[in-house]
């Protein structure tokens, strides 16, 4: 049996071997071809491509399913003016800058760490990424627990450190006002922050996800010539020097990749917090709505008021900021880290 | 000399610290589950990290709860009745059932996609493979109205055959609450599409030539030369689709209410507010959950976390 790497090194080794068979004389249209990407086709139209119309049609829409009535952009103009809107277009900020970030940082980190010619490279590699492959709902059960207020481990070990006991998940007060209001002073309204609930989810939530990014980074970073480490470590540079002027340029097609891909989930956070609400006894979205994306926001309008328009309008919008968002990275970051 | 192999070794003394507490918190939720999992009611709701008893029977207690509060009974004269009976293994039914035919469903429609974008030359190919990657960009969100609407409309294929041919007056059945609303919509990925055709395209062209020389067709060479070649790709597709499946809980909570149509992952939301306050069994419970997966995990480690870089950096 050949493996996908003997089978690259051989084409490696024929400049020719990689051309596709339709260079060979028999390059007439192969017309049976339609009928071997028929069914996925078929599937993919069905159930993705189709949608995006409906989407926007059923956006249109007042009523509920079955019984629609054509509204024009109704749906986006009370979107628009609804003050959950903006709290949830919020929290879903939060969010993302709260994880991104973190995620990516901690990620390399260790990926960096764990590029190291060490002992136990694979046991370290496995155990990061468990988490990863464990389903969403089985882990906050547990981080459910921890966070606690009566019972759980985080504030066992706060009280280690002599801090105060917290609320965690059923606390809607920014974190930022919490901290303010530890060391007595007082933080205005407008920089509360997330609230200790959300921030309590992210912490989950990085937990969960970091090991795709130490994964991915991993890849990206075996992909490095290492003959330009030697040749750096010749001309006498330090670790630090090193990782700043070659790993991180060179790594920046997977930074890039690792960016645009976690920007569009943690827009699209829901698993997360429907799990953690849900075993912190806590409804959907709480506490008072701070825990409340537009994942889930739309969720509600559909699965508890049954408002079918009005939750595509909101997908419609979140999918807009999406599709946005990667236009603008692939616009003005692309370029760069392709550059670099 | 000396001097830099110890500033060498207390070097990597460090990293092997850091990853190590890194290591620490990445289990411990695994570990406090399953020690949670054991304990008694009293011990998981006081300090102590090691249970003072260690209470198996918690296992036992949370599938009961999980039932409605009947116990799970197998009965030999009609050893097929505990499905309909016992509802954790029901959903593990459930959700092995619904991941090994989407699984396979995703293979079949991939590969042949795959194959035909990798090797076949017709009008419109790179036009159609163009539009599948756009299909990658539009979120979950956005069709996730639609696909449900849809499923309130599309007839299960049995009740419309009943119903036209006049057999049943009942009227046709919709898709809500059957395996076709977890399965149909998720056998076709373009992540697999693509991932099989970056992999078709790698295979040496000698080997097509070789068998066109035997007389082979291509749907031949796809199953007899392709495939056996390709084995990296299908264990990797596979894996991730399986695990997509598990894991899956938006859409599974939108379309199934019923408690026999239940996938895990709904059965054990489900099970958070049945268990209350009882942390000891929603630990229980969590671990039962998570030990097939983990199981799969510790044996096909490699291939995950392979399949998940390849699919990264080629994706």
């Amino acid at each position: 049996m050949i493996t996908r790497d003997q089978a690259r090194s051989a084409i490696s080794q024929g400049p020719d071997a990689r051309e596709p068979l339709l260079r060979a004389p028999r390059s007439r249209a192969q017309w049976f071809a339609y009928l071997y990407i028929l069914p996925a086709f078929l599937i993919i139209s069905v159930f993705h491509i189709l949608p995006v119309g409906y989407a926007v049609w059923i956006s249109l829409q007042s009523g509920v399913v079955r019984r629609f009535q054509f509204t024009g952009l109704d749906n986006y103009i009370r979107a628009l003016n609804a003050p959950e809107f903006w709290s949830a277009l919020q929290t879903t900020i939060f969010y993302t800058l709260g994880t991104v970030p973190i995620t990516m940082a901690l990620g390399l980190g260790i990926a960096y760490l764990l590029f190291q010619k060490i002992r136990g490279r694979g046991i370290y590699r496995a155990i990061y990424f468990m988490p990863y492959i464990i389903s969403t709902v089985a882990s906050a059960i547990v981080w459910a627990w921890v966070f606690d207020p009566r019972t759980g481990l985080a504030n066992y070990a706060l009280a280690l450190f002599g801090l105060p006991a917290q609320q965690w998940l059923i606390e809607p007060t920014g974190i930022f006002k919490l901290i303010g209001e530890g060391l007595h002073f007082s933080v205005p309204g407008w920089a509360e922050g997330p609230s200790l609930a959300l921030v309590g989810i992210m912490i989950f939530a990085v937990w969960q996800v970091i090991g795709f990014d130490i994964v991915i980074f991993l890849a990206g970073l075996g992909n490095i010539n290492s003959e330009l480490y030697e040749a750096a470590r010749i001309d006498g540079a330090t670790g630090w020097q090193v990782f700043r002027h070659i790993t991180l340029p060179l790594l920046a097609p997977t930074t890039f990749f690792i960016l645009v891909i976690s920007l569009i989930f943690s827009l699209q956070a829901f698993n997360h917090i429907y799990a953690m609400n849900r075993s912190a006894a806590q409804q959907l979205g709480g506490p008072l709505g701070s825990t409340r994306t537009l994942s889930i926001y739309m969720f509600q309008a559909l699965y508890e008021q049954n408002r079918a328009g009005y939750a595509s309008a909101i997908a419609v919008l979140l999918s807009l900021m999406i599709l946005g968002l990667t236009f603008i990275q692939f616009r003005f970051l692309g370029k760069r880290s392709e550059n670099a | 000399m000396n001097r830099d192999r110890l500033r060498k070794q207390f070097g990597n003394l460090l990293i092997h610290l850091v990853l190590g507490a890194g290591a620490a918190l990445a289990l411990f939720p695994f570990a406090w589950m399953l020690l949670g999992s054991v304990k008694s009611y009293n011990d998981a709701t006081t300090a102590g990290f090691i249970p003072r008893e260690w209470l198996w029977s918690n296992y036992l207690d949370a599938i009961t709860v999980m039932n409605g509060s009947v116990p799970c009974r197998f009965d030999a004269a009609a050893p097929f009745a505990i499905l309909d009976q016992c509802l954790l293994l029901r959903y593990f039914v459930n959700t092995i059932f619904v991941g090994i035919v989407v699984v396979l469903g995703v293979l079949a429609t991939s590969v042949l996609a795959g194959y035909a974008f990798a090797r076949l030359n017709f009008p419109g190919r790179n036009l159609l493979f163009g539009i599948l990657l756009l299909t990658l960009m539009i979120p979950f969100e956005l069709t996730l109205v639609p696909n449900f609407v849809f499923m309130t409309w599309f007839p299960t294929p049995e009740s419309w055959l009943a119903t036209t041919l006049g057999l049943s007056q009942e009227g046709t059945h919709n898709w809500i609450n059957t395996y076709y609303a977890l399965i149909v919509p998720f056998t076709a990925s373009v992540f697999s599409i693509f991932l099989f055709r970056q992999f078709f395209r790698d295979i040496p062209n000698e080997l097509f030539d070789a068998a066109l020389l035997d007389g082979a067709t291509h749907s031949r060479f796809l199953w007899s030369v392709v495939l056996p070649l390709s084995k990296p790709a299908l264990v990797t597709s596979a894996l991730l689709t399986f695990l997509g499946t598990w894991n899956a809980l938006m859409w599974p909570l939108l379309v199934t209410n019923a408690p026999q149509m239940r996938p895990i992952q709904v059965g054990l939301t489900q099970f958070i507010g049945e268990a209350g306050t009882q942390v000891q069994l929603l630990m229980a419970g969590a671990t039962l959950t998570i030990l097939p997966i983990v199981i799969l995990y510790l044996i096909l480690q490699r291939w995950f976390v392979e399949g998940i870089s390849s699919a990264g950096i080629r994706g």
